[in-house]
Parts: structure tokens; sequence; C-alpha cells
């Protein structure tokens, strides 16, 4: 009846176990007691988990990043810890659980922290910046979420019933076979990655379909601002690369449950065509990640240096050449497998080269900060250390790319700090930065810069010791992934590594505070004009946090930073004489109904309950079918809605100064001598 | 009568499609019955019928055309015909390579 | 057209792209499961090899079923475009009749294989043998709820431009099962029943 669900899965066998399960239990139960205590449960429901509003969902998204932060950081702390100590012992985490910890680690950091992290700040942002008034299928995008946070529910539920995968994130087999991995934890991981991964594609289609057929009259190709061409490089990455997971993962589940052959030791199965299969997905994913947020620091750069971004073209160009070229250099992740000289020279070549567009983007970053009038707010600090730092890892890169040099850094620490050294710069620092750039527009405050220095410089600081070490450790021949050593040279470096994650521990805790403190003085933070950073594009030509329908008028678009434009002309606040009645798709339900399914029907085949995923894939098929049947319903707004809106915006935007109570951020009468640009 | 016209006209594309479609077909199963070519020469045969026949399914069926369609399917067409021949060429030449160099000992 | 039609309008044009996307990202997908059965054709472990368990006249079949198949979908996506239910109805109810056949016809042979001992889990070929083949059907299997669903639409309103959306992205979607129905017999089984 429940397949192989029996109370053996819970965690009583482990304190730590316990531990993590009683947190993650309490948790839960803490949110939903906080929801039920203040009574805003109906509030919830309507307003934000069945709303179909991309910026509502791009919120919901960031919210679920953040969360899943946490628990990834929690895993990180608890390794650091573990190899800081166990030099000849055992340390505290015995080896199946601490390999259960770097498995959910990096699915979660790269799947359900920074997956979800780049979809929310593109939801919220790239229908603003090309005039649209939300994505081509707000119902199916309100789907995906759930989606996502159905493949992150069967992460966090696998440390409460059964136990994660102990065979890495990559999942490779032999080992994540039947033979050597008999339990739950490999079809917990695979299962996560296939319903998420479903969730993803639909996003990227849905993106790529919002920018080519609803970009604003006069959008052009050659004006649709650089974030939002990062946005359509990284979804057109999404459509074409995760095919590859789920047929990765999809064979390894029929290899695992229904005994096919596929990458079994026995019965004719080929290992190495999983490697070679997964990393087809696994390499344009690095850089799904990282596209979206070269989009931010480019707006950023912009921005914060007052001036246009230097050879737009340039940086366009480099991104849609990386969107195809990381589709070429997957075997660098597996040189060591034993392919001949050739293949592994063709591979090691085409990683070399898709280094020069992304050396290219940086000198571009460079070259538009060169002599502009540079403001150092929290988002331009992100993103000065990301230049450097990134330029660190990227050098560590090319290096791994030279295949003999592979073959004695293979699986070494030197790895992990390469990785790391891309993706938390790369990646993470591009996503902190633009929550702390679109924060005001999505609430309406900015939050607090004190706090957000401080949190920047806690994680700098705890980033360089935590990584650093470990390049010189992988070079003393440490490999990945160690329980315990026995080798007392790499402690101090350890240890030193596991104080960089206490800094960054306090790091996050800085940014809680740094929250907290902005909802407190979110009076003195507000910003009442839409535009806080005298910023230069179209998500800024509304009022903060902007009206549901976002534009009164669908604005026509006549160059590049197209709100500067109408800065300049002194026209960006000019009401219209008239209005017009919009009309918006209403809320639904349909994302909580796929969601809860989903994470049943996962749920069920990593117990193999076949019966109940049955029943699950039948209902949604089912519903499927009925809302084929169901008439899209709209909900109008009025006119006179409209205008009063606009007209309340506008005033403020014209009177108020950029940052109320605080005139010295306000840049307006130096930007007036700057010539546009 | 223009959707008359329109119509014959729709109708003869189709039929045309399944003419061409049908010999593409017959080749290959008769060449595959009648046999007589070497194993090399069989394969590029049954390829180019294939890739032809699927050239015909698009034209004729899906209507794909290089002047009517919209640049945004043609592009989103070829970037997947490029990525096919990029990840089932990597696979065939990755896995080929290996497999030679493990059998030789 | 009224401002309705040409919102109407607009969103059908954006579903046909987005799930012409979609027909994109399934035929990487089918590619991948072709280069795995292309890595795994020799490896049958001592068991059955291609030259053994496939049928020549069953695959003739099966290809004149779907090809067949092509054609009167087209042919109903082109009536029900020009509003004429009686003949979309027709041409649809010969569609299914079509899929229906290659279905029974794939069934029977998947079930006499595993009868015979040459079941998925007999070697890595036959696991990328039937994962393929069977993923073809599965899209089979959907395209024929699929056209039951627009014969349930057909019967229960006048036609209308949703009705013809879901036609639209139907013959598209039916387009590509056939698509990949000639790599199957051109790649799978052609070559393994070639002496
Ligand atoms: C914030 C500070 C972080 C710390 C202190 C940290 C620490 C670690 C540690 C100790 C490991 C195990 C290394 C080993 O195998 O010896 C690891 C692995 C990994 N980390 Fe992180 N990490 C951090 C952030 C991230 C982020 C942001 C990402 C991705 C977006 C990430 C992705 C990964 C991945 C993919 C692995 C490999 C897991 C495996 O071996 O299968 N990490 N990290
Ligand atoms: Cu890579």
């Amino acid at each position: 009846m429940f397949g192989r669900l029996t109370e053996e899965a819970l965690p009583f066998y482990s304190e730590i176990a316990m531990a993590g399960a009683a947190v993650t239990v309490l948790g839960g139960l803490f949110v939903v007691a906080i929801v039920l205590w203040t009574g805003s449960l109906g509030y919830l429901w309507r307003n934000w988990l069945t709303s179909v509003d991309h910026k509502r969902i791009g919120i919901m998204y960031v919210v679920v990043a953040l969360v899943m932060l946490l628990r990834g950081f929690i895993d990180a702390l608890m390794m650091r810890a573990q190899q800081a100590m166990a030099m000849n012992s055992p340390g505290y985490l015995p080896p199946e659980h601490f390999d259960q910890i770097f498995s959910s680690h990096g699915t979660i950091m790269i799947l359900f922290m920074a997956m979800p992290f780049l979809t929310g700040l593109i939801n919220f942002v790239m229908p603003m910046q090309i005039g649209a008034r939300d994505v081509a299928f707000p119902r199916l995008n309100l789907i995906s979420l759930y989606l996502t946070a159905a493949g992150a529910g069967l992460v966090l539920i696998s440390l409460v019933i059964g136990k994660f995968s102990t065979a890495g994130w990559t999942g490779y087999p032999p080992f994540s076979e039947n033979e050597f991995s008999p339990g739950v934890g490999v079809d917990y991981w695979i299962w996560a990655l296939v319903v998420s991964g479903v969730g993803t594609t639909i996003t990227g289609i849905n993106f790529i379909t919002t920018v080519v057929k609803r970009r604003a009259p006069g959008m052009t190709w050659m004006r649709l601002p650089l974030f939002t061409w990062t946005a359509l490089c990284a979804s057109i990455l999404i459509v074409f690369a995760f095919p590859a997971l789920t047929v990765a993962g999809g064979m390894l589940a029929l290899d695992r449950s229904a005994g096919f052959h596929f990458f079994t030791n026995d019965g004719g199965g080929n290992p190495m065509n999983f490697a070679n299969i997964l990393w087809m997905w696994g390499h344009p994913e690095v850089y799904i990640l990282i596209l979206p947020a070269f989009g931010v620091f480019s707006e950023i750069v912009a921005t914060f240096s007052s001036k246009r971004l230097f050879a737009y073209k340039s940086l366009v160009f480099a991104t849609v050449v990386i969107a195809v070229l990381a589709f070429t250099t997957w075997l660098h992740h597996f040189f060591t497998m034993g392919a001949g000289a050739s293949v592994n020279t063709a591979f090691g070549i085409t990683t070399m080269i898709i280094a020069v567009p992304t050396g290219v983007k940086i000198f571009d970053w460079l070259m538009t900060m060169y002599r502009g009038r540079i403001r150092y707010q929290t988002p331009m600090l992100w993103t000065t250390a990301f230049l450097v730092t990134f330029t660190i890892g990227g050098v560590s890169g090319v290096l791994l790319a030279v295949p003999a040099v592979d073959y004695t850094l293979h699986n070494t620490t030197f790895l992990v700090a390469h990785f790391h050294n891309m993706v938390i710069p790369g990646a993470l620092f591009g996503f902190f930065a633009g929550y702390t750039y679109w924060f005001p527009k999505a609430f309406g405050f900015r939050l607090d810069e004190r706090w957000g220095k401080r949190a920047f410089w806690l994680w700098l600081v705890g980033f360089y010791l935590a990584f650093m070490p470990l390049y010189a450790l992988g070079t003393m021949g440490m490999v990945r992934r160690l329980q315990h050593y026995d080798n007392p040279d790499w402690q101090p470096y350890l240890i030193v590594a596991a104080i960089g994650a206490v800094s960054v521990l306090l790091g996050i805790a800085s940014l809680a505070v740094q929250l907290w403190v902005s909802i407190r003085d979110r009076e003195r933070l507000a910003d009442k004009t839409g535009d806080p950073w005298n910023a230069r594009t179209l998500e800024w030509y509304s009022s903060s946090p902007p009206p549901a329908w976002n534009f009164a008028r669908v604005p026509k678009i006549e160059g590049l930073d197209p709100f500067w434009r109408l800065k300049e002309r002194g026209e960006a606040y000019r009401e219209d004489e008239s209005y017009d009645s919009i009309s918006l798709p209403r809320n639904s339900p349909d994302g909580v109904v796929y969601g809860a399914l989903a994470f049943l029907f996962g749920f069920s085949m990593v117990w193999h309950i076949y019966w109940l995923a049955l029943l699950c894939l039948l209902s949604i098929v089912a519903h499927l079918i009925a809302s084929s049947f169901r008439r899209p319903v709209e909900q109008v707004i009025s006119a006179d809605e409209i205008a009063r809106h606009d007209h309340e915006w506008k005033t403020a935007a014209r009177t108020a100064s950029r940052y109320d109570g605080d005139p010295l951020c306000d840049y307006r009468p130096v930007l007036r001598k700057v010539p546009a640009q | 009568m223009t959707d008359l016209r329109q119509h014959q006209r729709d109708v003869r594309t189709y039929l045309i499609g399944f003419g061409l479609a049908v010999v593409l077909t017959v080749i290959p199963f008769v060449i595959t019955a009648t046999g007589g070519l070497s194993r090399t020469w069989f394969d590029l045969a049954i390829l180019f019928a294939a890739i032809v026949q699927v050239l015909v399914h698009l034209r004729y069926f899906l209507h794909i055309d290089l002047r009517h369609t919209p640049r945004e399917n043609l592009l989103a067409l070829g970037f997947t015909g490029l990525l096919m021949v990029i990840m089932i060429g990597g696979t065939l030449w990755i896995m080929g390579n290996l497999a030679a160099r493990m059998m030789g000992t | 057209m009224s401002q309705v039609d040409i919102q109407q309008h607009e969103e059908n044009e954006e579903r046909a792209y987005g799930f012409w996307l979609f027909l994109m990202s399934d035929a990487i997908l089918f590619s991948l499961l072709f280069a795995t059965y292309a890595v795994m054709v020799t490896a049958t472990d001592d068991g059955p090899t291609r030259s053994e368990i496939f049928g020549y006249w069953r695959t003739v079949a099966n290809t004149a079923l779907l090809l067949c198949s092509s054609l009167t979908m087209g042919l109903a996506s082109i009536a029900i475009r020009e509003f004429d239910k009686t003949t979309g109805l027709r041409w649809i109810f010969v569609t299914m009749i079509l899929a229906f056949g290659f279905l029974v016809l794939e069934i029977q042979e998947f079930a006499g294989l595993v009868a015979q001992g040459a079941g998925p889990d007999r070697s890595g070929f036959l696991s990328g043998y039937y994962t393929l083949v069977g993923t073809h059907g599965a899209h089979v299997t959907i395209g024929l709820i699929w056209m039951a669903v627009l014969c349930l639409h057909l019967a229960l309103r006048p036609i209308d431009p949703i009705i013809q959306s879901i036609t639209e992205r139907l013959t598209m979607f039916w387009h590509l099962v056939g698509i990949v129905w000639i790599g199957i017999y051109s790649m799978v089984y052609l070559p393994g029943l070639y002496q």
C-alpha cells in the first residue's frame, strides 16, 4: 500500500538527523502559526499565493530562494566545521551523513537557491523593462513557481522522511544505481530535479515568448536593456539544455525502479554516458546562473556610473555568443574519463574560447565606469567586488581548461574553489546586487545602506577566507568530499576556511537585520518617485511599487535607455489627457493545485507508491483537460482608477526629492551637468 | 471565390507533401528488402532519405518556408538543428572514442 | 477585426510560438534518446541483437499508419480553420483510428518481445530501444487523448478562435510525432532489418 514507506523512514537513528528534521518541521510550523495567528491566510491567498501578477510571482520566487539559501548555507557551515576538526578523528558527522550534506548543499544551492533567485528577478523586472503588462502566459508562470516549490519541498522533506542522496549533486552512476545506493536518497534527488525541471522549462518558454512577442512599440532588438538580453539568452539555454537533465534523470530512474541497464555496471550499461548527457545540461546550466547576474551588473554599472553602457552592442554580441558556445564545452567536466587526446584537446579549446566573450564583458563594464560619476552604494559595491573576484575565478577556470592540468587537479578542492569562485561572485553577488537595486521598486522603500555595507564586507571577506585556502589545498593534493583526513599540513587551511564560513554566516545575519531595520524605518527610506537611483530603463518608469497594470499607457520607445531620454526631455512625469481601461488576468488556484499534485507525485515515485503516483498523474491530466474548457477570466481596471493612480505617482515624483531626508544622495543637480549620452 | 482557391491550395500542399513522403519512405524500405548495398552505402542512403523526408514534412506539413515563416520560428528551428548536430555528433564522437580506447587494451 | 478579436489573435499567436518552442525542446529530448540508442546498440550483453527482434511488415504497417495520419490531421486542421465542422470531425476521427492502430501494433510488438525474454531489463541495447520507441509511443498516446478532447470541444460549441488555436497546436504536435517516427524507422528498425 505505501510502497517502501515504513516508520523506519523517520530520523530516529541519529541525533543530528533528528535535529535537522526538527528544525525543518518546526520552521514550517512556525510559519504556519504566524500566518494563522496574524489571521493573514486570506490576505496571503488572495494577494500572493494565487496571484498571476509577474511581479508578485517574482517576489515569491526570491522568497523561496532566500529560504533555500539559508538551508544550503547551514549545510555548508556543517561541512566546514566537520573538515576543520576531522584531522585524524571522525569529527562529528558520520560519513554517510556528511555525504548527504554535500549532496544536498550542491543540489539546493544550484537548483533551489540560484535558479529561483534569477527566475524571480527576471519575472519581476523583465516585463517592465520591455514595456509589457505581464509575461506571455501568466497562469503558466504561477504553475512554474509551484513546480519549483514542489521540487524544493521534496529536498526539504527528505530530511524528515527518509534520507537524501549521498551521490553528490551530479549523482554519478554506478554509485547512484541500486547496487550501491539502494535507499530512497537518489530517488529524492531525481524527482526533485525532474519536477522542478519541468517548471523551469515552462518558465524558459514563457520568458522567450514574452521577449519575442510582448515588446512595446519601438523596442527593437538593439534597444533591449541588457538585463533583458541576458534573461532571453538564459531562457534559451533553459529550453534547450533542460531536456538533457530530464533524459539523464529519467534514465537513471528507469535503471533504479524498472531494472533497465542504461548506466549499470552489468547488462551492457554504460555509466560514462550519464556524465556525457548530464553535462550537456550541466555546463549550459552554469551560464543560466551567470548570464542574468551579468545583466544585473550591466544595469547597475550604467546607473551608478551615470553613463550609458560602454559598447552596448559588444555586450549583446558577447551574451549571444556565450549562449551558443555554452553547448560546446561539456566534456571539460570529465576530461579524465579516458577519452583520447583529440577529444580532450577539442573541448579544452572550446572552453578557452568561451572565456573570450566573458573577458570582453569585463572590459565593457570597466570602460563604463571609466570617467563616470560612480556612486558607491551597496549595489555598486557588489558589482565592483564581482569584477575583481570573478576575474580570479575565470583565470583558475582557464587553467583547468588545459586537460593536462585538469588531470592533476580534477576532483580536488582546487575545483571546489574554482566553481565557488565563479558562482558566488558571478551569480550570488549579482543576485544580491539586484535584490538591493530593485527592492525599492518592489516595496516602495530602499534597504538600509549601513547594514547592506556590513553584509557586503562580511560576505566578501568570508568568501576569500573560505575559498582561497581551497586553491592551495587542491594543489597540495586534497580531494573534494573528504569526511576526514590524516595530513596535518591541511588543517590550518581548513580552519581558515571555517572562519571564512563564519564570516559569511554573519553576512547572512546582516542581510536579515538589514531587512528588519529597513521595514522598521520604511518611512525614512521611502521612495515616492519610483526612481530612487536615477536609473535609465523602463522598469523605473512607474510608481514604487508599480500598479498591477505596470504602465497606464504602453510607452513608445525611441532608443536605448528610454526612461533616461524621457527624463532628459522633461517628459517622464507628464500626465496623459485621457486614460483607457485595462483588463488583466484574474487570480488562479491552479498553481497550488498542480504544485501539490506534482509534489505528491514525486513523493510517491520516491517511495514506490505507484497507485498514488498514477492517481496524481491522472488528476493532472483531468485538470488540464477541464481547464481547456474554462474561459480565461479577466478583471477590468477602470480608466478612473488608472488616472488617479497615475496622477498621484507623477505628482509625488515631480515634487519629492529623490531621497527624502537624505540630500547627500540626491544627484540630480550634478547629473544635469553631465551631457546625456 | 478566393476562399475556395485558398482551400484548394492548402489541400494541394498537403497532398504534394504526402506524395513526396510516400516516395521517400518507399525507397528506404525497398532498399532494406532487396539488399545488395554495403553497410556504409546503406546507412548513407537511409540517412539521406530520412533527412530529405524531414525537410518535406517541415515544408509541406508544418508550412516552414524561408520567406513567410516568422524569423523567430526559423531561428528556433535552426538552433535546434545545430544543437542536434552538436549533441548527437558529440555523443557519437566522445563515446565512440572512449569505446575504441577501452577495447584496444 | 474588433479589439477583442485582435487580442484573441495575438494570444493565439503567442500560444503557437510558445508551443513551437516546446516542440523544439522536445526535439532535443528525442535527439538525446537517439544518441543514447546509438551508444547502446552494441551493448547487447549476449542477449538479442537488433537483427533478431524487428519485423519488416510491422514496421511497414506502423509507418504507413502514421504517415497517413499526418495527412488526415492536416486535412482536419484545414477544415477547422475554415469553420467546417463536419469535415473536421471526420478527419480527426480517421486520424484517431490510424493512431490507435499504430498503438495497438506497438503494444503487441512490445508484449511479444517481453514474452520471448527481450524486455527492457535484458540489456543496455534493449533499454535504449524501449525508451526511445516508448517515448514516441507516449507522444502518440498524448496526441490521441488530445484529439478526443478536441472532438469534445467541437461537439459542444461552434468553432471559435480557441478551438482553432487548439487545433493548430495539436497539428504541430502531430507532425513532430510523425517526424520523430521517420528517425525511428530509419535509425532503429531498418538498420536492424538490413542483412
Ligand atoms: C556561501 C558560502 C558557501 C560555502 C561556505 C560553501 C561550502 C561548500 C563546501 C564545504 C563544499 C564541499 C566541498 C568538498 O566537496 O570538499 C561545497 C560544495 C559545493 N557547493 Fe558550496 N558553499 C557555499 C556556497 C555555494 C553556492 C552559492 C553554490 C551554488 C550556487 C554552491 C555550490 C556547491 C556545489 C555544486 C558543491 C558540490 C557538491 C558536491 O560535491 O556534489 N556553494 N560548498
Ligand atoms: Cu562547464
